[in-house]
């Protein structure tokens, strides 16, 4: 009983919150959002960093590849700070700060993601480790052989 | 009743599966030269199993096909308004139903195994079947104790909650059957190289026997991605052909393990080398099968296709994974000292190729694995990171590019052992077709660097897929080798068209009013109306566009944004106009305040070459099973005729008067 009391005070609590977000979501996207950029050069560095941020609220997706109104503002931001001469790594970072590492597709090296640097490296080791002992070897032994 | 009966089958089914997996185990037991009396129900067992799984699956199709809501998961997935094939598809859209399909699978597999061969030694054979029963069996506990598809509900539905609108497409009746069957086709691989294993049988007629199974597996798990790729493509309406998804990456997993472990196994059979690296990629090619199962089942990952969220299932496919692959591995570790290493070769020799492009494409696989598994390692520390094409085309790419290189190469070296300068002109020629057209894209233009090496490896790749050919009687040629050319040329155009779509492609988004006309690549596309329509479960909004090319004729496409009512969610339907060279792909969004509509066009050149040339591929290994079985029956007949001579010459010999001395 009390948790249904609960449960219909916040909801209640919630509603007037809820109008705004509502209100939010019929607006009209923002100007970048759905349009490019004039100048071609521009709109492609636009489009490429686009794709290579996440669309926080979909799954899997960039930015670039969402209906959600959340990555429409977030390429309205992309494109309108393009125009406005940033750099797109100065734009990546911008992003990262406000919403974490998560938002970008492209890891950097930190303490939590050099796993993913080093491992490559390392498999460059053990396939070169590799090669060498199945391969290398065997001319030897051929020539043992032959001897 | 109905379901009943279905549910019945899978108990009984995983009965059965206990019995072949005793049984199988008892044939190890036998004296050499002498056969367990309890060895003889394993092969039975395999095939009326086969039959009870499939009946479930046919039993549970049915129930989808009349929407039998009194089913908890017809209720929860279907709807009695949905058009029929998607109903029947729908059968598989949801975790339970895919799950009884997979299984389906893995009984037929292990059942034809079974019924049909005939040629490894009765141990050997035990041994597998027993494998491939306790396989089935964890996966039979999974579907009764966890997931149990024929579940009625209390009191039946009066409708359904429908099917999720992206999955109502021709894709789902094509994408996951095909996928799955080439997922579980690796598992008779698997059940093959353990018992192999175990019984010391890895020989070149253990790897023919092998063959067949792992081409067919790759097969279709090739055709499965292609399919997927495009289904994803068109359906998602953003143009985008691979998104490094971990779903789409859970399949691309185990068929870069079955392309390593199919050039395995051909050496294996061809040349006796390889023994161990076979055995190893045998299980590591259906770990990535499992492991892509889990990642797709258990609802670990949040992404549009995992549509099954439920931990307990999780931890149940992860026991059965780290099981299999664990057991599977210690195995490998116990009995891998007495398998003989094999013959031995040279660098450069086509072993030494083969050798190199598996390490290569293992290596890939590990780039994969790692930046799939990553975020969700991270993430069960609360660190959350994306891995997204940024890391996963440069980090490939180091390993794709000297593997595509030597693929070139490789198919023209001998056997064994062989030099360089015996093809200094074919070395010389694929190196001038790389270098030469990566200089003449440059020449045109600044673009990314993947897509120009892609470029001018797909050049080479070209022509280096028919060298092999060159100076030979082309009526004479194997069929098999002719599934090699195909293939390798396949991987040649399906790179070209991937190098084409990430150097070329122009996008155009606008908003425009009625009548209004954009420029893109050479078209001249006009909205001329957006109307309201209906379809059989959504509404949509319709655009008409008018695309002239070059001031020419019309042709009309008419992309829609569909909103379905159950369950209720809005898809968008790309329309495409293809050309030979390329593809246009139109997209229509939202109305905007003043009237006006959003397009999204894209002008993809020779995008469509990336599933042409998958095709391609598929063709290529549909071509070499042919080949191979035409000579293995050829092969039998022969043996048979032979066997049949020498009984008639002792026939005649003893009937045949002596020779006087």
């Amino acid at each position: 009983m009390i948790r249904w009391m609960i449960a219909a005070l916040l909801a209640l609590i919630a509603l007037p919150l809820a109008v705004p977000v509502l209100g939010q979501d019929s607006m009209p996207p923002a100007p970048y959002a759905y349009n490019q950029l004039d100048d071609p050069r521009l709109e492609a560095e636009a489009a490429a960093l686009m794709q290579t941020l996440r669309c926080l609220k979909c799954q899997s997706q960039s930015i670039a590849d969402s209906d959600a109104p959340m990555a429409g503002d977030m390429r309205h931001q992309v494109r309108a700070r393009i125009l406005a001469g940033e750099s797109p790594e100065a734009i990546r970072g911008w992003l990262i700060a406000r919403y974490g590492d998560y938002v970008s597709y492209e890891p950097a090296v930190s303490s939590t993601t050099w796993p993913l640097f080093a491992t490559p490296v390392l498999v460059i080791l053990i396939v070169v480790g590799v090669l060498v002992r199945r391969l290398g070897k065997r001319r030897d032994d051929d020539a043992e052989a032959k001897a | 009743m109905i379901a009943e009966i279905g549910l019945a089958a899978l108990w009984l089914a995983a009965a059965l599966a206990v019995l072949q997996m005793v049984s199988g185990a008892a044939s190890l037991r036998a004296a050499p030269g002498e056969s367990n009396p309890l060895a003889i129900y394993a092969r039975p067992a395999a095939v009326v199993q086969a039959f009870l799984a499939v009946l479930a699956f046919l039993l549970l199709l049915r129930a989808f096909a009349v929407t039998d809501l009194s089913l908890k998961l017809v209720a929860t997935n279907s709807h009695s308004m949905k058009p029929f094939i998607y109903k029947l598809t729908g059968t598989w859209g949801n975790h339970e139903g895919s799950m009884l399909l997979w299984v389906g699978v893995l009984a037929a597999s292990g059942g034809l195994l079974a019924a049909f061969e005939k040629r490894l030694p009765e141990r050997t054979m035990g041994a597998t079947l027993a494998v491939q029963g306790f396989v089935a069996l964890g996966f039979y506990a999974f579907l009764l104790l966890s997931s149990n598809p024929f579940e009625r509900l209390p009191i039946p539905a009066v409708e359904g909650n429908g099917l999720n609108p992206l999955l109502q497409d021709i894709g789902l009746a094509i994408h996951p059957p095909t996928l799955y069957a080439g997922y579980v086709g690796l598992s008779v691989a698997f059940s093959l190289a353990m018992g192999a294993l175990m019984t010391s049988e890895v020989n070149p007629a253990f790897a023919r026997v092998m063959r067949p199974w792992v081409l067919g597996a790759w097969v279709l798990l090739t055709l499965g991605i292609t399919a997927g790729s495009y289904w994803a493509y068109y359906e998602l309406g953003w143009g985008g052909w691979w998104f490094w998804d971990p779903v789409e990456n859970a399949s691309l997993m185990p068929w870069l393990a079955a392309t390593a472990l199919m050039h395995s196994v051909s050496v294996l059979a061809a040349r006796d080398a390889l023994r161990t690296w076979t055995i190893m990629l045998g299980v590591l090619a259906f770990s990535m099968s499992m492991l892509g199962t889990f990642l797709v089942r258990s609802g670990v990952l949040t992404s549009v296709h995992a549509f099954a969220v439920d931990p307990e299932r999780g931890a149940f496919i992860l026991a059965l994974l780290g099981l299999y692959i664990g057991g599977a591995f210690t195995i490998f570790a116990l009995c891998a000292g007495a398998v003989a290493e094999g013959k031995r070769f040279a660098v450069t020799s086509r072993e030494g190729a083969l050798v190199f492009n598996n390490v290569m494409l293992s290596a890939i696989l590990a780039i994969v694995l790692l930046g799939t598994l990553y975020p969700l390692l991270t993430e069960a520390f609360n660190v959350r990171v994306s891995v997204g094409p940024p890391y996963f085309n440069p980090a490939g790419a180091i390993f794709a590019i000297p593997m595509l290189l030597v693929m070139a190469v490789g198919p023209l070296l001998r056997w064994k052992s062989d030099s360089p300068k015996r093809i200094q002109f074919e070395l010389m020629l694929i190196a001038a077709l790389v270098i030469g057209a990566i200089a003449l894209v440059s020449f045109f233009g600044r673009f990314p660097l993947l897509p120009l090496l892609g470029l001018g490896l797909a050049a080479g790749l070209a022509v280096a897929a028919f060298l092999p050919l060159r100076g030979r009687n082309l009526k004479r040629v194997p069929v098999a080798t002719w599934g090699m050319v195909v293939a390798h040329f396949g991987i040649a155009v399906s790179l070209f068209g991937m190098a084409c779509e990430g150097a070329f492609s122009e996008e155009r988004l606008a908003a425009v009013a009625p009548g209004g006309t954009e420029q893109i690549g050479g078209f001249a596309v006009t909205l001329e109306a957006v109307t309201p329509i209906a379809g059989p479960n959504w509404t949509a909004m319709e655009a008409r566009l008018a695309v002239r090319q070059d001031g020419g004729e019309p042709v009309f496409l008419t992309p829609q944004a569909r909103s379905f009512w159950s369950p209720p969610q809005s898809t968008s339907e790309s329309a495409l106009l293809t050309r030979w060279n390329g593809q246009l792909y139109a997209v229509i969004g939202n109305q905007a305040e003043d009237g006006r509509w959003q397009i999204r066009i894209w002008w993809k050149p020779f995008v469509t070459f990336i599933w042409y040339g998958g095709l391609l591929v598929g063709l290529g290994g549909i071509l070499s099973i042919v080949g191979r079985m035409r000579v293995d029956l050829k092969r039998r007949s022969a043996s048979a005729k032979g066997a049949q001579r020498r009984a008639d010459i002792e026939a005649l010999g003893v009937a045949a008067p002596q020779p006087a001395e």
